[in-house]
């Protein structure tokens, strides 16, 4: 099991003008500097709630980070541990030549819907398939944020994007993909889950989520997956409040929030 | 008894943490930071518990909250 | 009198494509080009087209195989690392003589590079980046009304050569608006394309491959796609302005000629007897037409937004005794013209 002890990841530090304890702060794996993300984003919840868990583990020193493309290509501003930028897509097989290589790492790719669902749909499969002691963090906000809000494999039906200007229409583009859901369907995926942000209860079960998929790689269970439903204000033209509400009314009834996998030990010796 | 420091030049304002506050105790500050954004503060009314679901919620870890 | 239109580069292709038959559109989101899938979804069901958004640049230039063997006038369109993914499919299509228009709008590179514009795609574009021995004509704009005009004319020589076709942007070019003259569609004489998969009936089957595994067989195709490329040489094209007491010649295609252009008439202001050479066709090359013109003017200078790519192919042009200088703008934005005049006048 793991050797590592769940310690504090900040210290007490007392408050300058009366005896309050510090209960809330940035965790020191995460730069302090300002994010560039839109107000509302969730990008920068994610890699809060990441960079939490490398903290909570004291993982700093044996992590790194492989940015997808698309605005999770800044990882490597943001997290002050070792990162690496892989071509559109091919995050999970970047991952896996790194972890092959370095197999007492901890290694994690951050992607987007269309960097994972869309042109890294093969290397997301196999990588999982293989079983690969790797975890990947996927942003789904059901657009291609960065250029500028085209359609993604996670559009729901009926949604404007500047590509499905009439709506999204099974008949011409299919069905939004659950990623979740069809990597728990393979025997080398050890936990596959589902999580949101929108509320402070879906917050505190993406962090326990995170958390783990984190643990599930220091000891050895295999491949962790989690699937974060996400805001994308600008691109939704909706303001945070609302955004989120959406991810309440619109994502979550369709990609619905739970642990879809969850292997209790390891499957090689 | 709780307290929270809002980083005035990281908020962007996005009302996040407004909408969670349990009692209600966020506002908008009067004035603007460099990025013309009015950043949230904790208003003078009330007693804040320090639950810290602002600082949870708050997507730019613009808060840090004592207890 | 054609009416005039104020567009975006990348809209006005796309525009152009549509006028000239083009009712499939294969692409995958990538910036400085997503106007142009964007116009496409907005437009192509109006002329019963088809637009898709593929999975993946690899998706999309496979697609367009299909697309083209089963007889249609299909396009995609990308940027330099998506372009760098279809660089198999050009292949395939060269190899199994499919017709196909494929747009490049050049960011900066290598790798992620930057979304600002290059030049930096030529030899990609006209040595061929995926393998074996093939050749694509490249059509190289340098303005809105060249970005319609020559998308247009891209499907008619794809057509009449049976060979993928590469129009060469940049970031410039696809995102400025200039005005446009709405010109008609003017098709050139073509092949009936009789050799498409739409269904052996009352004929035999057609084949489309690029599999040669038989005794000889792969020579005398490779010969047979040679013979093709000479007789591609007569599509050459390009531009000559103030050359005929030109003491000295600039080179540049695409939005570097734009800004030598300005160059030159601040060089002409202050007496310098200086014009431009732009390439409109960078594949065929017009090798002949820059031999002719250096057989009188023995200096040339070519100003490029990479860090030195058609230089060669003006040096391999060019007589002997000319002399070919350079002016590499590296990428990240264009190039001021009063710093290219400055690099005229150093070599002058």
């Amino acid at each position: 099991m793991s050797p590592y002890f769940e310690g504090e990841n900040f210290s007490f530090e007392r408050h300058r003008d009366s005896d309050m304890k510090q209960v809330f702060k940035r965790p020191s794996s995460l730069r302090d500097i300002p994010f560039h993300f839109c107000p509302g984003c969730h990008h920068g919840t994610i890699h809060r709630l990441v960079a939490e868990a490398i903290d909570h583990y004291h993982l700093r020193e044996r992590t790194i980070g492989i940015a997808g493309v698309g605005c999770a290509v800044f990882v490597y501003e943001y997290f002050d541990i070792d990162t690496a930028e892989a071509p559109h897509g091919r995050a999970p097989a970047v991952a896996t030549g790194l972890k092959r290589a370095l197999s007492d790492r901890i290694v994690f790719t951050y992607q987007g819907d269309g960097d994972l669902a869309s042109i890294g749909m093969s290397e997301i499969v196999h990588t999982a398939n293989r079983g690969e002691n790797i975890t990947v963090i996927f942003v789904n906000n059901t657009v291609y944020g960065m250029t500028g809000g085209q359609m993604a494999p996670t559009t729901l039906l009926g949604q404007q994007t500047t590509t499905s200007p009439y709506g999204r229409d099974f008949n011409q583009d299919g069905y939004p993909i659950r990623m979740a859901e069809i990597l728990a369907t393979l025997e080398g995926t050890a936990f596959s889950a589902r999580v949101a942000l929108n509320t402070p209860a879906n917050l505190m079960k993406a962090k326990k989520a995170v958390r783990q998929a984190f643990e599930m790689q220091m000891n050895d269970m295999g491949f962790t997956f989690v699937e974060l439903l996400s805001a994308c204000p600008t691109n939704w033209g909706l303001n945070p409040i609302k955004a989120n509400e959406r991810v309440e009314k619109e994502l979550i009834p369709y990609f619905p929030l739970g642990v879809f996998k969850e292997r209790k030990g390891s499957d090689h010796f | 008894m709780g307290k929270i420091e809002v980083n005035r030049e990281r908020c962007k304002a996005c009302g996040l943490c407004i909408s969670v506050c349990p009692k209600k105790l966020i506002i908008f500050s009067p004035g603007p930071n460099s990025q013309g954004f009015y950043p949230a503060e904790q208003s003078s009314e009330g007693e804040c518990t320090g639950c810290a679901l602002c600082a949870e919620i708050c997507p730019d870890v613009a808060i840090e909250v004592w207890r | 009198m054609e009416k005039r239109l104020f567009m975006k580069g990348n809209e006005a292709l796309a525009y152009g494509a549509i006028k000239a038959g083009c009712r499939y559109y294969f692409g995958y989101p990538i910036t400085p080009q997503n106007d142009i899938p964007e116009y496409f979804s907005r437009h192509m069901s109006k002329v019963e087209g088809c637009f898709l958004q593929a999975e993946s640049e690899v998706a999309s230039i496979n697609m367009i195989l299909g697309a083209s063997a089963g007889g249609a006038r299909a396009m995609t369109s990308s940027s330099s690392p998506g372009v760098s993914l279809m660089q198999e499919g050009i292949s395939y299509l060269a190899g199994s003589e499919l017709p196909a228009v494929i747009v490049n709008v050049t960011r900066s590179g290598p790798g992620l590079g930057g979304i600002s514009a290059s030049q930096g795609d030529y030899f990609q574009a006209t040595r061929g980046g995926g393998h074996g021995d093939y050749r694509t004509i490249v059509l190289a704009p340098h303005s809105v009304q060249e970005m319609h005009d020559l998308a247009m004319l891209a499907f008619d020589l794809a057509d009449l050569y049976r060979n993928p076709l590469v129009i060469l942007a940049d970031a410039v070019l696809g995102q400025m608006n200039e005005t446009l003259e709405d010109r008609p569609y003017r098709p050139l004489e073509l092949p009936p394309k009789d050799w498409t998969l739409t269904g052996a009936s009352g004929r035999k089957p057609n084949l489309i491959k690029s599999l040669y595994l038989k005794e000889g067989e792969m020579e005398k195709h490779n010969w047979k796609l040679f013979e093709k490329y000479q007789s591609m040489k007569k599509e050459s094209r390009y531009e000559i302005s103030r050359a005929e007491d030109a003491q000295m010649l600039v080179a540049a295609f695409g939005t570097s000629a734009r800004v030598a252009k300005t160059a030159i008439q601040i060089a002409r202001a202050q007496g310098l007897k200086v014009g431009l050479f732009r390439p409109i066709t960078l594949y065929p090359f017009p090798d002949q037409a820059l031999l002719d013109l250096s057989r009188r003017v023995k200096k040339f200078i070519s100003v490029e937004m990479n860090t030195g790519q058609m230089v060669e192919d003006v040096k391999l042009s060019v007589a002997r005794d000319a002399d070919v200088h350079f002016y590499g703008h590296a990428p990240g934005s264009p190039p001021d013209p009063e710093e290219v005049f400055e690099a005229i006048k150093k070599v002058y």
